[in-house]
């Protein structure tokens, strides 16, 4: 299997080559991952990916996958249009 | 900001079967579900239902679907549908964010019920971003929805009773399924989903999995191979089909995005499918007046979303202030019906799910 034709994440185009690139260089939680690569951070947040995100780190560091820690969920789940909130706001100060 | 008494999110089977218990008991409800027509996954559901005859057993999902929703015709203004609209931000003093054709705003709710459901699990494979790579539920939306083949020639991965009902509706629909393969060493589905595509030629390949996708613009073939018992891909043992279609079906995960953005304890429970809400036995998660029913607590059956929704918005009712004295017999029979559901042993995950959830009912 080549790991650079695995994609993780489609939202962000994140291969499996690049988590094992992120492995060697130390990072174990999701959240980094996050950071570092914009895994999980698209469109879809994490829901197509996340999973496939927690097992290779489980793989990857022999834990079991209960112990790894799944990632900050923050609003929004979709992207809003700035201009939907302003006119929101808006309507509300009226 | 909008006042409403009681928000349920997503109106698939749980979230209609407490719209209802809500509405008898005098509620109003706020009805939220993102697609354009109520029902959720039933929808989809051409095949008739097992389970128990109280939760419409041997009556097609989809006709299902019709009576849950025309029970609740009958309220009137007690009951708000919003439909297209989507929930993207919880927050944990119940005030909810949606979004309806991008048009932005905000619900502040005396009580949540969460029936968000599920999302499909996918499995990493070279070449798994090629067209002709389809979710199971994606299928089943091309096909018994919008009546469009998905494919001529299909693998399908993964021996959950989806996979077993979807490689059966694809070839209702006259498409070729090639094989089945499924990673672990038994068929994890109902026999008689599995005999019933096993009669129709179809082989069921245990201890196997999807190597690589083969193809440049779309799949072409699929390479094969079989596992160790560790689930390693033994090297030699690969082989090549000529499918244009790669369906997998590897397991639902519970969606539990919003949950957590209200601050909802969550806790990973396999056997429920991944991250679940801590609830107790109302079905009451760990913020005072927010509950939550069916897959979004852990991956199981249309019956026991049906039965959960019941129990929840009974319980959601009686915590507004309603009298449900008269509904207590109707409550233990509920969890009487939830007990008959999952027992067997195609309900064994599930009960090692909740033994550790410490609710075994």
């Amino acid at each position: 299997m080549n790991p650079k034709d695995v994609i993780i994440c489609r939202c962000s185009d994140v291969t499996l080559q690049d988590l094992y690139d992120l492995f060697e260089q130390g990072y174990d939680t999701f959240e980094e991952l996050k950071r570092v690569k914009r895994v999980g951070m698209g469109p879809c947040q994490a829901n197509t990916c996340g999973k496939m995100v927690q097992w290779e780190i489980a793989k990857y560091y022999g834990k079991p996958l209960e112990e790894v820690e799944f990632h900050n969920m923050r609003p929004f789940t979709l992207g809003v249009k700035l201009k939907s909130i302003k006119e929101a706001a808006d309507d509300e100060d009226e | 900001m909008k006042q409403r008494e009681v928000v349920i999110i997503g109106a698939g089977p749980g979230g209609l079967c407490a719209a209802q218990k809500l509405l008898e008991g005098g509620a109003k409800v706020c009805l939220i579900d993102r697609n354009a027509s109520l029902g959720g996954q039933l929808i989809k559901q051409t095949h008739k239902f097992f389970g128990s005859e109280k939760q419409y057993a041997s009556k097609r999902g989809i006709d299902i679907m019709e009576i849950l929703i025309s029970s609740l015709t009958q309220y009137g203004d007690q009951l708000e549908i919003m439909t297209e609209t989507s929930v993207v931000g919880m927050y944990s003093d119940k005030v909810i964010a949606c979004v309806k054709k991008d048009k932005f705003f905000k619900i502040q709710a005396q009580s949540i019920i969460l029936a968000t459901g599920a999302s499909e699990k996918s499995i990493p494979f070279e070449n798994n971003d090629l067209p002709g790579v389809y979710a199971a539920g994606a299928v089943q939306t091309l096909m018994n929805e919008y009546g469009v083949k998905p494919g001529d020639n299909v693998l399908m991965v993964g021996s959950g009773n989806i996979g077993l009902i979807v490689s059966y509706q694809l070839m209702q629909a006259g498409i070729n399924v090639k094989a089945l393969v499924e990673a672990a060493p038994s068929i994890s589905g109902y026999l008689v989903h599995a005999s019933k595509i096993r009669r129709l030629g179809v082989d069921i390949l245990t201890n196997t999995s999807v190597k690589r996708a083969i193809g440049s613009e779309q799949v072409k073939q699929v390479e094969i191979w079989d596992l160790d018992p560790t689930w390693q891909g033994i090297e030699g043992s690969e082989r090549i089909l000529d499918v244009d279609t790669i369906c997998i079906s590897v397991g639902l995960a519970p969606l539990t995005e919003l949950l957590q953005q209200l601050g909802a304890e969550v806790r990973y429970i396999k056997e429920l499918g991944g991250n679940v809400p801590v609830i107790d036995k109302r079905y009451e998660t760990t913020v005072k007046g927010v509950y939550a029913c069916g897959d979004v607590v852990g991956i199981e059956e249309a019956s026991s979303a049906m039965v959960e929704g019941k129990i929840t918005g009974l319980n959601a009712l009686e915590d507004l202030g309603y009298d449900i004295r008269a509904s207590r017999l109707e409550m233990k029979a509920l969890h009487e019906e939830l007990k008959f559901l999952r027992d067997g042993p195609h309900a064994a995950k599930v009960r090692a799910g909740y033994l550790k959830r410490g609710m075994l009912t």
